[in-house]
């Protein structure tokens, strides 16, 4: 029972870091795909390798870098516990790493999307009147839609299964940072905890599909809305 | 309303200085493609910043490289019909028509909703996702959403260019009440002589980025000079004829103007105004008034100018009253029957030569 009580606080804490990790990382996401799909600047290579960059660098590099910066004692981190936000060994910083490694899944989905509207869309909404912002409300992102469902459920499956980075930042408390990958590896360690950690694989097998199956659904719905 | 445009631009070896005036009624550009017609457009609609120069309209600065002034496309209240409509993918017909409504200032003129829609034949459409629509349907409601935007000027670049035949007849009259509604100006981005014969008052004639040549359709198409940019076959006047006579079944007689035309095939009214476009080839010259000819149409004329061209082919202006028709012979027949400007002479169309489309209001 106390290893099912640990099993549901995992996932729920889980659900909580991935959806907190997602709402918060798509719209940084939204505007970083669109900087790189359609302005050209000094250091554009330089803005995609960076946001690429939790891709390819080892997970607990990645969320030791995020201990440096916004630990207690990193440069931000400092910063911010002065107006009370604290990221170090707590469920925010599993969040943060979960957003920072789901990142560059979301940017690479919607940034392929934005790349597939016609620019010539967006120059026919200006001279209609619409400026920027309006010409991207009422045509970039409607036509979008699909990509951004993509990126994220691809941003939150991904933190659902984020473990290197979260582990190495914010430990495995648990009730407080112990997700769901974290719960798995912790219950792998315990001798008598294989059956607490394959029902938590089933349950993350099927949050993962469910997920999977909705964004597919929505998306179908999506493009029927905007006759793609 | 006047549009002024004095500009310079040079992109991938190709340089654009061009300078013309655009004022009420339709004002073509006509040219080539590669002869700088869309980036003119496109720099006028405030999609492109030119090298150099100044565009004004009505008296407004749009565009000053050496002041520094370059207004947003969204605030230049240019409406744009664009060769592939570009109509919203994720808006049906309603929406993407009331697009750009919102954005027009209150009180600004135009025809109201209502009188667009009729004109353009759009209610049936409504509902319908673009997708779904035929290429002249799509044509008509991008005019249609850049109208309910009340432009200042509308630009059409080539709209009708990726239509077949068939649709461009069948939304040439759309264009025409279009512009004899009056209601803004229109500049027309085209490489078709034929439209331009069919709906244009004014005409700027552009090569390799450079105006040749700007003025009244009338002066310009029926210059010899023109022959030779236009291209032999297409080359040709066009006429403002006044239907005096009207046979359903047979030939109606039109007046010119210093003579009269016999044409089958006329619809209009008995009073009506309509332009004729008669291609240069398919006039003959005679010096004496052919007797037992099966055409119907023989115009004494006086020979205006005399243009020989790089072939065997030469362009002469007729000057039939106020009219002016342009005809092309060969050198040959030039030198047999000795013409010279300032010779009386006969102009012979036959009735059938003049195509149904290019008979415009």
């Amino acid at each position: 029972m106390t290893l099912d009580a640990a099993a549901y606080d995992a996932l729920a804490l889980s659900l909580k870091v991935s959806l907190v990790a997602t709402l918060f990382s798509l719209p940084v996401a939204i505007a970083v795909a669109w900087l790189l799909a359609r302005r050209r600047f000094p250091g554009h290579a330089l803005v995609s390798a960076l946001v690429h960059l939790p891709l390819v660098l080892p997970p607990v590099v990645t969320g030791y870098l995020l201990l440096l910066t916004f630990g207690r004692n990193g440069a931000v981190g400092g910063l911010l516990e002065s107006l009370g936000i604290v990221f170090a060994f707590r469920w925010t910083g599993a969040a943060l790493a979960a957003g920072v490694m789901g990142f560059p899944l979301m940017v690479r989905a919607i940034r392929l999307s934005i790349e597939a509207v016609d620019p010539r869309l967006e120059e026919a909404a200006a001279t209609l009147g619409a400026g920027r912002w309006a010409g991207f409300a009422r045509v970039t992102l409607p036509l979008i839609g699909p990509g951004i469902l993509a990126g994220a459920v691809m941003g939150f499956a991904k933190a659902m299964g984020e473990f290197g980075a979260t582990i190495t930042f914010v430990a495995n408390i648990p009730g407080q940072t112990q997700t769901l990958p974290s719960a798995i590896y912790a219950f792998l360690q315990v001798p008598g905890g294989e059956g607490a950690a394959l029902r938590l694989v089933l349950l993350a097998s099927g949050v993962a599909i469910g997920a999977v199956l909705l964004s597919e659904w929505l998306a179908r719905r999506m493009a029927a809305r905007i006759g793609a | 309303m006047s549009l002024s445009v004095d500009i310079a631009h040079r992109f991938d070896g190709f340089a654009l200085e061009a300078a013309f005036e655009a004022g009420s009624g339709v004002t073509a550009i006509f040219g080539p493609s590669g002869s700088g017609k869309s980036t003119i457009g496109n720099a006028v609609a405030g999609l492109l910043r030119p090298d150099r120069g100044r565009i004004e309209l009505g008296g407004d600065v749009l565009f000053d490289r050496a002041q520094g002034i370059c207004i947003a496309a969204a605030r230049r209240r240019i409406g744009v019909v664009f060769q592939e409509g570009r109509l919203f993918p994720h808006l049906d017909v309603a929406r993407n028509i009331a697009f750009g409504a919102r954005y027009a200032p209150a009180g600004a003129p135009g025809l109201d909703e209502g009188a667009i829609m009729a004109m353009l034949g759009i209610e049936p459409l409504m509902a319908r996702r673009p997708r779904s629509l035929s290429g002249g349907e799509k044509q008509r409601v991008a005019i249609a959403r850049a109208l309910l935007m009340r432009p200042r000027l509308l630009l059409m670049d080539e709209p009708l260019a990726a239509l077949d035949g068939p649709r461009k007849d069948e939304i040439l009259p759309y264009l025409e009440r279009l512009r004899d509604s009056g209601t803004v100006p229109i500049v027309y981005i085209t490489h078709s002589v034929a439209e331009i014969a069919r709906l244009a008052d004014r005409i700027v004639v552009l090569r390799e980025g450079r105006v040749l040549r700007q003025g009244d359709i009338t002066d310009v198409l029926s210059d010899p000079a023109m022959v030779p940019l236009i291209g032999v076959r297409e080359a040709g006047s066009v006429l403002i004829a006044k239907v005096t006579e009207r046979s359903p079944g047979g030939l109606s007689r039109l007046e010119i103007g210093g003579g009269t035309l016999r044409l089958p095939g006329i619809e209009a009214e008995v009073g009506q105004t309509l332009r004729v476009r008669v291609l240069a080839q398919d006039v003959l010259v005679s010096l004496a008034r052919p007797e037992g000819l099966s055409s119907r149409n023989i115009l004494p004329a006086v020979v205006e100018e005399i243009r020989r061209g790089d072939g065997p082919g030469v362009a002469l202006s007729l000057r039939i009253g106020e009219a002016r028709l342009l005809a092309r012979i060969t050198a040959d027949a030039l030198e047999d029957l000795a013409l010279r400007p300032g010779m009386d002479c006969y102009a012979v169309l036959k009735a059938t030569a003049v195509a149904r489309a290019d008979i415009g209001s």
